[in-house]
């Protein structure tokens, strides 16, 4: 028997209409857990490099977590990944809500699919029953629309929706896809969906998910919940509201938004305002946010509150999650009553709520700076509120401008020219970024911006204080009960971090220490990602709930796997190798790791590429960043670095020159 | 004729649901189904749960209800209920296990499935991991009458013996108690 797996994928072959129930192979869980591990292992077999991303081989995977629908708190993320029309490197955006927990009790760990249908169909997963609908009656539809109508004429009102909006249908480069009040947004994954035809994957389950050894499990269970009652009830004193709790940030809960609105860029990432809060503000946004706010709701099986349905006036109602509350009222310029409107029309047409906003905005700048003129936006509405609807709509259906602006603003100023390329000011690696501009290097932030592979900060931070604090008692107090650090040497760290003087950035913490710090942040995400553990309740917030030394037990005794923290660590190191296999073998390189230019005012060129030398020398990469044929072997990885050195990415001699000419030649 | 019963204790045991409180997380089915796995906690699946939360979040409707008797025959007709300006299905109450829906049956077999309170634990486990506190537990003692069911017996006989005449009642009783 297998546990908390369900030992079996759903291969979906779209072009021709084939399903088929295959079972997996339990060694490859032991050596890539499951999740985005096993999803990366996936795509490195079947996707090969010269594969597009809207080619019908590219694959469209939405794998779950391997302790998906066990007992364990919080643990429903649904990992979606394939190949990024935006980035072109792989994509791996989650979702929470109820999704991965109804596939594994209807008998899969996941959907892969493959090829392109000929029209619109959607997939509808009972249990062992498994069909193509005709989707054709749905083009067109919003995404929450769509997993109503679909409900409704399969009577399952308990079956989960995961589905596309118009966004997705004509491949805008940011589309996402939505499921009730979770979404995966970030790359583009909604157009490669779109791409292939699949309106939406509908799922009921009712079978039973096993664990190993039940006794052990539900004792961590417990364990867990206590200490997620404890941290309510105790917030960390010394960091700002939304860094002292666990969950997402709690946006839906919080009216004070003084922090956000006042140190985050408004527009197009461009400016800040400082004065913006006052209690006038305050009083209508709580107004706004009391009026629409109907309740708070939770993913399955988790406590914290993190999302809330919505009820703008005149629209109707939907779900929302963190932070997009406030991305499309500051792009805007605009309140929290357009904000939550206009987050509405983006949730049906779904579309990220992070490039989205930005894309607009920079399409406002490029009008205003004349690069793009009247004729470029026919019809617009002269006020801004006005503007960003008209926007919003153009790009979903690709209509005049709405059609360059749909790639993204990487490649819609490429396409635009004359200058457009200095207004993208705000991504890396052609994704958008969340909206800060700050004054001083952060040496940890910049190795995470860096080579995250994710592309987004959020997806990599957490587990590390933000900033020193300010007093010496406050450290102490801070590491006192801080048992979630891996190693001892982590305390002292932060013990030592001062505001002012030799121990404070850029050259405080250390580069050995910056490297150790990032090192352990990323591990986190990328056993959380294979978990389909929520970053809420993990590698997100401070001390949380779930950590390196509570992990190897949940993996041993809900899946039976023989885990301790050494194997853990070991095996997530392969599968984040293999992650980063992916995208070398698609073209990227050390010159694509960096932050926006102008993130920081005050940079350390010197600082910068010695942090970089001595991250990749800690991660076992070369100084392009590649995975050596030492580290490769040494994780069980010898296929990789067969693959490398067969496509004259590695040479036979390690100290080899770096082959980027070549690898860039043969992609044209 | 009334025969007069003796009073006795009897431990009631409630469970308050406050539908404003739900989160709609399902914790509850989650572990009412893992609970009641054999052996213990060794699988979980909310479809064999004996909670269930019915949901309809668009509408902002979220009601946990508990499995309750078995019923063979569904009801004539469904009401509609709306409070607070949201509109319940009627069935979004009960508790029966019965042909008109598949809540509350065994997803394989489909036997009935029916709260058992946890028998055993201090408290329901649902409401143990209900950490929004829509679901609390209440103990309280109650004093009965013992005679009240024989009370209602005779009533009911009474009732036919006069619309079908004693003779025809103490026939058919006969006769049903030769089948067994």
């Amino acid at each position: 028997m297998r546990y908390a797996e369900t030992g079996f994928n759903l291969e979906v072959d779209l072009t021709r209409g084939n399903i088929e129930r295959i079972a997996t192979d339990p060694r490859d869980t032991e050596l890539y857990l499951g999740g985005l591990g096993t999803n990366a292992k996936i795509l490195w077999d079947r996707v090969p490099p010269e594969t597009e991303p809207f080619s019908p081989d590219n694959l469209l995977i939405f794998g779950t977590g391997l302790l998906c629908g066990t007992p364990a708190t919080g643990c429903n993320r649904t990992i979606v990944s394939t190949i990024s029309p935006q980035t072109r490197l792989m994509a791996y955006s989650m979702m929470g809500g109820f999704f991965a927990p109804e596939l594994k009790y209807a008998g899969y760990d996941k959907v892969i699919l493959r090829g392109k249908s000929p029209s619109l169909v959607y997939l509808w997963i009972n249990n062992d029953k498994v069909e193509l609908r005709d989707a054709s009656h749905l083009q067109g539809k919003g995404a929450v629309e769509t997993a109503e109508l679909i409900r409704q004429e399969l009577k399952e009102p308990k079956a989960q929706v995961a589905a596309i909006g118009l966004a997705g249908e004509n491949r805008v480069y940011f589309a996402s896809i939505e499921q009730g009040r979770s979404s995966a947004s970030r790359g583009g994954i909604g157009a490669v969906m779109g791409d292939k035809g699949l309106k939406a994957i509908v799922v009921r389950g009712t079978k039973d998910v096993n664990i190993a050894r039940p006794d052990e499990f539900m004792g961590l269970c417990k364990e867990v919940l206590e200490y997620i009652k404890f941290r309510n009830e105790n917030p960390v004193p010394g960091v700002m509201p939304i860094l002292a709790g666990l969950g997402s940030p709690q946006e839906m809960k919080v009216h004070d938004e003084k922090w956000h609105t006042e140190n985050f860029m408004w527009g197009n990432s461009r400016t800040r305002r400082k004065d913006f809060w006052n209690e006038e503000v305050a009083a209508e946004w709580m107004k706004t946010m009391d009026s629409m706010r109907k309740r708070l709701i939770s993913c399955y099986n988790c406590p914290m509150t993190c999302g809330a349905t919505i009820q703008p006036p005149g629209f109707p109602t939907y779900m929302m999650k963190c932070f997009s509350k406030l991305t499309y009222t500051m792009a805007a310029y605009s309140d929290l009553e357009f904000g939550l409107g206009i987050a509405q029309s983006a949730t049906e047409y779904g579309v990220d709520g992070f490039s989205t906003p930005q894309v607009m905005a920079f399409a406002l700048e490029l009008y205003e700076n004349g690069i793009l003129t009247d004729k470029d936006f026919p019809g617009m509405p002269s006020d801004n509120n006005g503007r960003f609807y008209w926007l919003l709509d153009r790009i979903v259906r690709r209509e005049g401008i709405g059609n360059v602006l749909a790639n993204g603003t990487y490649w819609a100023a490429q396409e635009i020219g004359n200058g457009a390329e200095a207004y993208a000011h705000n991504n890396i690696k052609k994704h958008e970024q969340l909206p800060l501009k700050l004054s001083m290097l952060n040496p940890i932030y910049f190795l995470m911006y860096c080579t995250g592979e994710k592309i987004n900060i959020t997806q990599i931070e957490g587990q590390f204080p933000q900033a020193p604090f300010p007093t010496r008692e406050e450290r102490e107090e801070f590491v006192k009960d801080w048992f979630q650090v891996p190693d001892e040497k982590f305390k002292q760290i932060f013990l030592d971090w001062e505001l002012r003087g030799d121990k404070s950035l850029p050259f405080y913490p250390t580069v050995q220490m910056c490297c150790d710090i990032v090192d352990w942040q990323e591990r986190m995400h990328y056993i959380d990602d294979a978990l389909g553990m929520c970053a809420g309740l993990s590698s997100f917030p401070l001390k949380p709930p779930y950590h390196m030394h509570n992990y190897p037990k949940f993996i041993s005794s809900g899946a039976g796997i023989d885990m301790n923290e050494e194997k853990l660590t070991q095996a997530t190191k392969r599968y984040r190798t293999l992650v980063r296999a992916i995208n070398i073998s698609r073209g990227m390189r050390r010159k694509d790791e960096k932050p926006p230019e102008d993130h920081w005012k005050k940079r350390f060129p010197e600082l910068e590429e010695k942090l970089l030398d001595d991250y990749y020398k800690l991660k076992g990469w070369n100084d392009q960043g590649i995975p050596t044929k030492e580290s490769l072997h040494e994780l069980g990885l010898d296929y990789v670095g067969k693959d490398f050195l067969e496509r004259g990415i590695l040479t036979d001699s390690e100290d080899a020159p770096f082959k980027e000419a070549a690898t860039e030649k043969e992609k044209k | 004729m009334t025969v007069k019963g003796e009073k006795k204790k009897k431990t009631i045991k409630t469970i308050k649901i406050d539908v404003d409180k739900c989160n709609g997380c399902r914790a509850c089915e989650m572990i009412c189904s893992a609970f009641h796995a054999a052996p213990k906690y060794s699988s979980n699946n909310p479809a064999r749960s004996r909670i269930r939360v019915i949901r309809e979040p668009l509408k902002d409707v979220y009601v946990p209800v508990y499995a309750g008797e078995y019923t063979q025959a569904e009801c004539a007709g469904r009401d509609k209920y709306t409070i607070d300006g949201k509109e319940y299905d009627e069935c979004a109450f009960c508790r029966a296990s019965c042909p008109s829906r598949s809540e509350f049956k065994e997803p394989d077999s489909g036997l009935p499935l029916k709260c058992d309170m946890c028998e055993g634990e201090e408290e329901p486990l649902c409401v143990k991991w209900c950490s929004v506190d829509a679901l609390s537990y209440e103990e309280r003692e109650e004093e009965v009458e013992e005679a009240v069911e024989q009370e209602q017996l005779e009533t009911g006989l009474e009732s036919l013996a006069n619309k079908y005449g004693l003779q025809q009642i103490m026939d058919t009783v006969a006769r049903m108690s030769q089948k067994d």
